[in-house]
C-alpha cells in the first residue's frame, strides 16, 4: 500500500474502495444520477437570468422599432400618454429614481455606518441584544408598510415641518423627499447590518495595537477599524442603492405622478418602477407603444441594477484578496 | 335531515321546485329563485362607474349568495379592451363606446347590449385652500388644459387672480372621465396638454388636489361628493351663462353643462345567456337608481330605464352612438338611446 | 471578562495621559453621544412607525375581520380572501423554492468543482438576489401567465389537463345542462332527445343550499322562444339551444391549464423566482457552518459523497438552512409588486380551491386600502398591516425557536 500523506480522507476512501462490492457500484451509478440533478437546479438560476434577459431585451427591441434609441436615452421629456407626440426621453423617470435614492442614501448611508461602528465597537452586550432584533424586526417589514408610512405620517409631518420653517406650502399631497426618506428607513438594516459584519472581521490585533499605542475608541474606528473594512463597507453601501433603485411599493404609493426633472426633494417624481406600475395597474394590451415603452424602462433598470451588483462583488472580491 | 330533491323526474322536480321558490327572494323577472343562481360574473372598467357596480354587486351578493362577481377598474378603455377580448361579461363605461372599440368587439365576435345606467356630471376640484376661484368658464378651462397658450399660474387664467402656480391631476388616457372631458375641451382641434400629473386611481387625484393650494383636477360627481372636506368643486358657466354646480338636480335638469354625461355598463350578448348575469343586469336597472344616488350621482328617468330593459329583453345588440357607416353620434341620451 | 474586545485598553492608557489627549478623548466622547442619539432616533422611528399603526388599526381588528371578504363599506371589510390567497401563494412558493434552491446552494457548495463557470453560477446568484421584484413580476407575466402566447390566449386554454370538458346550456327552469363537448368553442349539436346533466341541489333545514357534485342524466327537449314555454329540466328554448352560454371544465384540485393565466399557480411561481437567490444564499451559508471535520470524518469511514451529504451534512445544516428559508418566505409574503404586474382584480370575493383560481394578497388589499383617500380605509389599511405583522412576527418566531431547539454543538 502507497502512501500518499497529503490526502489521508481521499487515501482511506481508496482503501475503503479496494474492497468494493457489487452494491457499492450500484450507489456510485445513483450518486452520478444526484449530481446531475442537482447541477441542473443550479443551472435553473442560469436559466432564470437568461430568461430575464431575453425577455427585456426582445421587447425593448420591438419598443426601439417604433421609438429612436437617441430619443429615448437623451431625452429630457417623458409623456407618453399625453401631449401632442408622445415624448420617450427616458431621464426625468431616471432622474426621479436617482433623486429618491439620493434621498434614502443621505439619510441612511451615514447612520447606518455610525451604528454599525457603534454596535461593533462601542456598544455593550445588553445593548447589542436589544438593538439588533430591532434591526432584524426593521428589515423583515414589507415595503407596503413603509408605503402607509411615507403616505400618512411622513409626507404630512414635512408638510408641517416646511410650512413652520418656510412659511410656504412645499411639500404637495406626493413628494420625493417623503418617499425618500422611507426608503431609507427600509435600507438602513441592510447598511447596518453588512457594515457591522465587516466591521468585526477585521482582525482583532488591528485593533489592540492601536489601542495599544494609546488611540481612544474614536480614533481606532476611524483611522484602523473603518478602513479595514472599507471594502465590505462599500459593499453594502452599493446593495444598499440597488434595493433603493429597485423599490417600487414606496414610490408608488408616496412619490408622485408626474414625471418631471428636477432636484428639489419636495416636488413630485415619478420612478421607473413607479411608471412601471402605472402601466401595468391600467391595463395589458401588449400592442401599444406605451406598453412597450415600460419594458425598455424595466430592462434599463435590470442594467444598472446588473452593474452595482457587479460593482460589489468586484469591490468584495478585492476585499477579500487582500486579508488573505 | 337534508331534504333531497330527486331531479330524475323532471315534471314531478319541476312542481317540487316552484313551490320554495315562491318563499324564498324571486327574481321578478321570472319569478325564480335568486338563491339557485349560480356562477361567475366578471366586470372591468371605468373607475367612475365602479362605486355603482360594487355597490349593486354588494347587494346582490346578499340575495343570490352563490354568484361570485369581481369587479375591476382598468379604466373605461382598458375594460373595453379587455371586453373585446372575451375576458370579462360585463363592461363599466363612463362614456358610449367607440366606433372602433365597436369594430374591435365584432372581429372577435363580441356581441354586446348597451345599457346606461346613470348620470354624472363631471366635476372639476380645488383645494379647500384656493380661495379665488368662484367659477370657471370653458374657455378658461382650455386655457388651462390644452397645449395652445397653456397657463402656468392661476393668473394667466384670469388676471385677477394671484400668480400662483399651476398643479394639473388628470385621470389617465384609459380612462371614460378623461375622454369625455377631453371631448368636451378640446373638441376636435385642442390637444390636451402633457404636464399633468396623471393617475388611473381618482383617490391619488384627490390626494394631490387637497394638499396643493395651486392644484385642480377633474373627476365624477361621486368622488367629489365623498371627498367634499379635501377638495371643492368649481362652478361652471353653462350655455345660459350662469355658473352652475354640480348638484343632483342640476345634473338632472341638464343646467350643469356641458360637463353632465350619462354612465353605462355594457353587457356580452353570450354572458346574457346566462341567468344569472341577466338576473343581476335586471337587479341593476332596479337598483341603479338608489345605488347611484348612495353613491353621488344621479338616476335615469324612469322610461329610459325600461327602454333599457327592453334591450335586455329583445336582446338588441350594437350601440346606438356608432351609425352603421361607423360614424360616432352626438346628443343627449334621451335623444340617442331609442 | 465583560467586553472581549478591547480589554481594558482604553482605561490603562487614559491614566497616564497627557493634556493633548484630552481632545481625542472630547471626540470619543462625542462620538459616543452622537452614536447613542443616533440609535435612539432608529428606534424612535420603528416605534412610531409601529405606534401610529398600532393606533389607527387595533381598534378594527375584530374578528369578522377575518371572515369578511372586501367591501365598499369600511365597517364590514374584512381580509379573507386576501389572507388565503396569500397562504396558497406562499405554500407553492415554498413547495418549489426550497427542494430548487437547497439542491442548488448543496451543489454549489459540496459537489461543484472549481472553475470559471461555478464562479460565473456564483456571480449570477448574487446579481438575482440583486434584482428588483417588479421586473420578476415581469417574467412571471410572461412565463408563467402568459407563456409567451405558446398556448393561446389566458381566456381559451389550449391544453387543459385533468377536465372534463363541457358545453352549458340553460333550461326554461334557468338551470345549467351540461352536454359533453369534444372541444372548446365547437358547439355540440342540439336536438330533441339528448342527454344532459343537472345537478342536483340539496337544501338544509336552516333553508341554505347546497349545490352538490353529482349530477344527473335529464333527456332534452328543444322548444321554441315562446313567453309561454313549459318549464321544466330539459326544456331548452330554441334561441339557447343554437350556442352553447358557456364551456366548463368540471375541475378537479389537481386540475391544470396553459397557460397558467392568473392564477394561485402562477402567483406561486413568480414569488418563487423572487426567493429564489435568497434560499440559495443562505442555504450556503448554513453549509458552509457545518465544520469541514465531520465531512472528512464521514468520507473517511467511506462514505461517497452524496451520502456525506445526505446523511451528515444537510442535517447538521438543517437548522440554520430551515431558519433561513423562513425568512425567505416572510419575504415572499410581504411582496405585492410582483402580483401587481401579474394582474389581480380589486374586487375578490372567493377563496381559491384549485390551483388554478384567482387570488389576492395581503400586500395587494393593504396597498388598495392606503391609497383610498377615506379616512377609515386608512384605518382598515393599519389593521391589515397587524395582521400581516403579525403573520411575519410567527414566522420570525418559528425560525427562532427552530434555532434553538435543534442548535447542537457541531464540533
Amino acid at each position: 500500500m502507497t502512501a500518499a500523506p497529503h490526502d489521508p480522507a481521499g487515501e482511506l476512501f481508496e482503501l475503503a474502495n479496494r474492497g468494493r462490492s457489487r452494491s457499492r457500484r450500484r450507489r456510485d451509478g445513483g450518486e452520478a444520477i444526484i449530481k446531475v440533478v442537482l447541477a441542473g437546479c443550479a443551472a435553473f438560476s442560469v436559466l432564470i437570468t437568461a430568461l430575464i434577459i431575453a425577455i427585456l431585451a426582445y421587447e425593448a427591441a420591438r419598443f426601439f422599432m417604433d421609438v429612436s434609441v437617441v430619443e429615448f436615452l437623451t431625452g429630457t421629456e417623458w409623456s407618453p400618454l399625453l401631449g401632442e407626440e408622445k415624448r420617450f426621453g427616458v431621464w426625468p423617470l431616471v432622474a426621479g429614481t436617482l433623486l429618491v435614492t439620493l434621498v434614502a442614501a443621505i439619510f441612511a448611508l451615514p447612520t447606518g455606518l455610525v451604528t454599525a461602528v457603534f454596535l461593533s465597537e462601542y456598544a455593550p452586550a445588553w445593548l447589542r441584544a436589544i438593538l439588533k432584533p430591532v434591526l432584524e424586526v426593521l428589515a423583515g417589514i414589507p415595503t407596503v408598510v413603509y408605503g402607509f408610512f411615507a403616505l400618512l405620517v411622513i409626507n404630512p409631518s414635512l408638510q408641517w415641518v416646511a410650512k413652520v420653517f418656510t412659511g410656504e406650502e412645499l411639500f404637495g399631497s406626493y413628494s420625493a423627499g417623503a418617499a425618500g426618506i422611507a426608503v431609507g428607513i427600509m435600507i438602513l438594516p441592510i447598511v447596518t447590518s453588512l457594515s457591522e459584519d465587516a466591521l468585526r472581521s477585521v482582525p482583532r490585533g488591528l485593533r489592540d495595537g492601536a489601542y495599544a499605542l494609546g488611540s481612544t475608541r474614536f480614533d481606532t474606528s476611524v483611522r484602523v477599524v473603518i478602513p479595514g473594512a472599507l471594502g465590505g463597507i462599500m459593499a453594502s453601501y452599493l446593495l444598499a442603492i440597488t434595493r433603493a433603485i429597485g423599490e417600487t411599493m414606496i414610490v408608488a404609493l408616496a412619490a408622485g405622478g408626474l414625471a418631471q426633472l428636477t432636484v428639489l426633494p419636495w416636488r413630485q417624481v415619478q420612478t421607473m418602477t413607479a411608471y412601471m406600475v402605472q402601466i401595468f395597474l391600467g391595463d395589458a394590451p401588449a400592442t401599444g407603444v406605451e406598453f412597450k415603452s415600460s419594458f425598455a424602462v424595466a430592462a434599463l433598470l435590470f442594467l444598472m441594477t446588473l452593474l452595482l451588483t457587479l460593482a460589489g462583488y468586484r469591490i468584495l472580491a478585492r476585499f477579500r484578496e487582500e486579508y488573505e | 335531515m337534508p331534504l333531497r330533491l330527486r331531479t330524475n323526474r323532471p315534471l314531478l322536480a319541476g312542481l317540487l321546485i316552484l313551490l320554495p321558490a315562491a318563499a324564498g327572494l324571486a327574481d321578478p323577472a321570472s319569478g325564480q329563485d335568486l338563491r339557485r343562481l349560480r356562477g361567475k360574473i366578471a366586470i372591468d372598467g371605468s373607475s367612475t362607474v365602479y362605486p355603482i357596480t360594487e355597490a349593486v354587486a354588494e347587494a346582490f351578493k346578499d340575495a343570490a349568495p352563490n354568484v361570485n362577481i369581481t369587479v375591476g377598474v382598468s379604466g373605461t378603455g382598458g375594460g373595453f379592451k379587455r371586453f373585446a377580448a372575451n375576458e370579462t361579461d360585463i363592461s363599466d363605461a363612463s362614456r358610449p363606446i367607440k366606433a372602433d372599440e365597436s369594430e374591435m368587439c365584432d372581429e372577435s365576435g363580441v356581441g354586446f347590449l348597451e345599457i346606461p345606467v346613470a348620470y354624472d356630471g363631471l366635476t372639476i376640484v380645488v383645494s379647500h385652500s384656493n380661495d379665488w376661484v368662484e367659477n370657471l368658464t370653458v374657455d378658461e378651462l382650455k386655457r388651462i388644459f390644452l397645449t395652445d397658450d397653456p397657463a402656468t399660474t392661476w393668473q394667466d387664467v384670469r388676471s385677477t387672480w394671484p400668480a400662483t402656480p399651476l398643479k394639473i391631476y388628470s385621470p389617465g388616457t384609459d380612462s371614460g372621465t378623461f375622454d369625455y372631458f377631453k371631448e368636451v375641451v378640446a373638441g376636435k382641434t385642442g390637444t390636451i396638454r402633457s404636464d399633468m400629473s396623471v393617475s388611473e386611481d381618482d383617490n391619488v387625484l384627490v390626494r394631490g388636489v387637497a394638499g396643493d393650494a395651486g392644484a385642480i383636477g377633474f373627476f365624477g360627481v361621486a368622488y367629489y361628493l365623498a371627498n367634499q372636506d379635501n377638495v371643492r368643486a368649481v362652478p361652471i358657466v353653462n350655455k345660459d351663462g350662469k355658473a352652475v354646480s354640480p348638484t343632483p338636480e342640476t345634473i338632472e335638469n341638464g343646467t350643469y353643462n356641458p360637463f353632465s354625461r350619462p354612465l353605462f355598463i355594457y353587457v356580452k350578448t353570450k354572458s346574457s345567456r346566462k341567468p344569472h348575469v341577466r338576473a343581476f343586469v335586471n337587479f341593476y336597472l332596479d337598483r341603479a337608481p338608489k345605488a347611484a344616488a348612495e353613491v353621488g350621482y344621479v338616476g335615469l328617468p324612469a322610461d329610459l330605464y325600461d327602454r333599457a330593459r327592453a334591450t335586455v329583453k329583445d336582446r338588441r345588440e350594437g350601440s346606438r352612438y356608432v351609425d352603421e357607416s361607423g360614424h360616432a353620434k352626438h346628443g343627449s341620451l334621451r335623444e340617442i338611446y331609442r | 471578562m465583560s467586553d472581549e474586545r478591547t480589554p481594558n485598553l482604553p482605561e490603562l492608557v487614559e491614566r497616564g495621559e497627557p493634556r493633548s489627549q484630552s481632545r481625542r478623548r472630547a471626540f470619543d466622547r462625542g462620538f459616543l453621544i452622537t452614536c447613542l442619539a443616533i440609535t435612539a432616533i432608529a428606534v424612535l422611528a420603528l416605534g412610531v412607525l409601529l405606534g401610529s399603526i398600532l393606533i389607527e388599526g387595533l381598534p378594527g381588528l375584530r374578528w369578522s375581520f377575518f371572515t369578511e371578504y372586501a367591501s365598499r363599506d369600511p365597517a364590514k371589510a374584512g381580509i379573507r380572501a386576501p389572507l388565503w390567497g396569500s397562504i396558497w401563494v406562499a405554500s407553492i412558493c415554498a413547495i418549489v423554492a426550497l427542494p430548487i434552491g437547497i439542491a442548488t446552494a448543496v451543489w454549489l457548495e459540496e459537489f461543484a468543482p472549481k472553475n470559471r463557470i461555478t464562479g460565473f453560477i456564483r456571480l449570477n446568484i448574487s446579481n438575482l438576489a440583486g434584482v428588483p421584484s417588479i421586473v420578476y413580476g415581469i417574467l412571471g407575466l410572461t412565463l408563467f401567465v402568459r407563456m409567451f402566447g405558446l398556448f393561446g390566449p389566458i381566456q381559451a386554454p389550449e391544453l387543459e389537463i385533468g377536465g372534463r370538458l363541457y358545453a352549458i346550456y340553460y333550461d326554461t327552469m334557468q338551470e345549467p345542462i351540461r352536454v359533453p363537448a369534444a372541444e372548446r368553442g365547437v358547439a355540440p349539436e342540439l336536438k330533441t332527445g339528448d342527454i344532459g346533466y343537472v345537478q342536483e341541489i340539496e337544501e338544509t333545514p336552516d333553508g341554505d343550499l347546497i349545490f352538490t357534485d353529482r349530477w344527473t342524466p335529464v333527456t332534452l327537449t328543444i322548444v321554441p322562444e315562446d313567453a309561454d314555454a313549459p318549464e321544466g329540466y330539459g326544456i331548452i328554448e330554441a334561441w339557447q339551444a343554437e350556442e352553447p352560454a358557456d364551456f366548463e371544465i368540471e375541475r378537479p384540485w389537481y386540475y391544470v391549464q396553459f397557460p397558467f393565466g392568473q392564477s394561485v399557480l402562477a402567483g406561486g411561481l413568480t414569488l418563487m423566482l423572487v426567493v429564489l437567490p435568497i434560499v440559495i444564499i443562505s442555504s450556503q451559508e448554513a453549509l458552509r457552518a457545518v465544520p469541514g471535520s465531520l465531512r472528512t470524518g464521514s468520507l473517511a469511514m467511506g462514505a461517497t459523497k452524496w451520502q456525506t451529504t445526505r446523511k451528515v451534512t444537510l442535517p447538521a445544516s438543517i437548522p440554520m438552512i430551515m431558519t433561513g428559508s423562513i425568512l425567505a418566505m416572510s419575504r415572499a409574503i410581504g411582496e405585492a409588486a410582483p402580483i401587481l404586474v401579474l394582474g389581480v382584480a380589486l374586487f375578490i370575493t372567493d377563496t381559491p380551491s384549485s390551483l388554478m383560481d384567482s387570488f389576492t394578497v395581503l400586500p395587494m388589499q393593504i396597498y388598495n386600502w392606503t391609497s383610498r383617500w377615506q379616512e377609515d380605509f386608512r384605518a382598515l389599511a393599519a389593521t391589515g398591516i397587524i395582521v400581516l405583522l403579525m403573520v411575519l412576527l410567527a414566522f420570525n418566531a418559528i425560525a427562532v425557536l427552530i434555532r434553538q431547539k435543534l442548535q447542537r454543538p457541531l464540533s
